[in-house]
């Protein structure tokens, strides 16, 4: 087991027990009374109408879709900016060319209005 | 069971709890300093915004309000947990306890000064970009589980809003990924040292001015601050994804919140302003004065900009994160590659 990543297992079981143990220890002070009218979620202190989960914007799932093509790229190039020095002129043709082509994408998704909220 | 209980008794093993118990050590001290440093940052922000508004900010606690923060922490410490009916009851819970997760593990790998780091590995970089994607996790499940329509919207802007500049902020850095060579935080801030009067001479943010513009409106977008607070927009949704949450719990979202804020300047002072280099010479204490006065400095900045700038509409801040700051995070990692190849 590679030894560095030690201190961060150690450190994702402090950061859950500081976030679990202080709501834990909170309960014995805190109150709790709670009655109908103070459950009910807030919508400007009317009775809530309508279906809260209900269908959202079309554009959030495009958002997303276009998140994982550029997120993938970015991800692609960190390997390659960290051993460009290595590899020289043929890394940079390639990744030249790999950055043309995710930008005719680019492009098409733009005419597409693809981020025009309306 | 009892295999466990050898390697434990064996010779070696008490160096192992040993070291172990070093590093729990470090974790502590670098939570406590940071939990201190998240209980004063608003204080100070409500004093810099106060003064920039011709106002004194908080003054009744205290001498110059200076108590203030210990005022909010118990009064949120005693206040009623309220969990609205119909609400995802098991997420409810849960939700502000993985933001504050994200935001608190990225602090492993963050150098204070010259090999100091809790966790010192070569994805620096990668490791706090996974970590933010995870804060993210929280904000859309708060959205989700609350059942208020306030908080659901909250809970898709923030999404949508996270990870459009997350790609921004993910490209921004490839530049200073190209000129050091690394992936770890504190080679990069290595890269950067320099001596004399013109120390600063290495900095990335010279060479790499526009990655450096683009990840800082990222930040302000990312850690959900204003001009971009469209999750949390009070004028509009009361307060986004964490509109039913209340006491310790929507305390959780704020520390949380205040330490990504802390993580990203880190990262922007590491990756951009030379990490803890600066004049006089290279020792420990030095280091780490300059380290936290560049983390107060570009903190500031944050307070700054909130006291400066409106909100702006929804639709304009996606059209800025797609239709700028992708293309000029593209552009500029054309531009460091093909100047550096000739």
């Amino acid at each position: 087991m590679p030894t560095e990543y030690l201190p961060i297992v150690i450190f994702m079981l402090v950061a859950t027990a500081f976030g679990l143990g202080s709501l834990m220890v909170g309960i014995i002070f805190r109150p709790h009374r709670p009655y109908a009218e103070k459950l009910i979620p807030y919508e400007s202190g009317n009775i809530p109408v309508g279906e809260t989960r209900s269908r959202f914007h079309i554009h959030f799932y495009i958002i997303a879709m276009l998140f994982l093509v550029f997120d993938v790229e970015a991800v692609f190039m960190y390997p390659w900016a960290v051993v460009f020095d290595k590899i020289g002129l043929y890394a940079y043709i390639e990744m030249i060319l790999f950055i043309l082509i995710l930008t005719v994408g680019y492009i098409y998704a733009w005419k597409k209005d693809a981020f025009k909220w309306d | 069971m009892k295999a466990l209980l050898e390697t434990l008794i064996s010779p070696g093993s008490f160096d192992i709890i040993i070291n172990i118990g070093f590093i729990f050590g470090k974790i502590v001290i670098v939570v406590s300093v940071v939990m201190l440093a998240v209980a004063l940052a608003p204080y100070f922000e409500r004093k810099v915004i106060g003064h920039m508004q011709v106002r004194m900010g908080p003054m009744r606690v205290g001498p110059h309000g200076i108590l203030q923060p210990i005022a909010d922490a118990l009064k949120l410490f005693f206040k009623e947990d309220i969990i609205p009916a119909e609400s995802d009851k098991v997420i409810f819970f849960i939700a502000p306890v993985i933001t504050m997760f994200g935001a608190m593990t990225s602090l492993a790998v963050i150098p204070w000064w010259k090999s100091f780091a809790v966790a010192d590995i070569n994805i620096g970089i990668l490791f706090i970009f996974a970590m933010s994607s995870v804060g993210a996790y929280g904000i859309v499940m708060a959205g989700w589980a609350s059942n208020s329509k306030f908080s659901f919207l909250g809970g898709l802007r923030a999404s949508a809003q996270i990870i459009s500049y997350e790609v921004a902020m993910g490209m921004s850095l490839v530049g200073v990924m190209l000129l050091s060579g690394s992936l770890n935080l504190s080679e990069i801030a290595a890269a950067q040292a320099g001596e004399g009067l013109f120390f600063f001479k290495n900095w990335y943010i010279f060479p790499q001015i526009i990655a450096a513009g683009v990840f800082f409106l990222s930040m302000l977008a990312e850690t959900n601050r204003t001009p971009f607070d469209m999750p949390e927009a009070e004028s509009e949704l009361v307060a986004g994804y964490f509109t039913e949450y209340s006491g310790f719990r929507f305390s959780l979202f704020f520390v949380g919140e205040y330490i990504a804020m802390f993580v990203m300047a880190a990262i922007g002072v590491i990756c951009f302003l030379g990490g803890w280099s600066g004049p006089g010479p290279s020792i420990v204490p030095l280091q780490l004065l300059w380290f936290v006065l560049k983390l107060c400095f570009v903190m500031f900045l944050f307070f700054w900009i909130r006291a400066t700038v409106p909100r702006y509409r929804y639709d304009q801040l996606m059209a800025i994160g797609w239709k700028v700051l992708i293309p000029l995070a593209l552009l500029n990692i054309v531009i460091t590659a093909t100047l550096k190849i000739i």
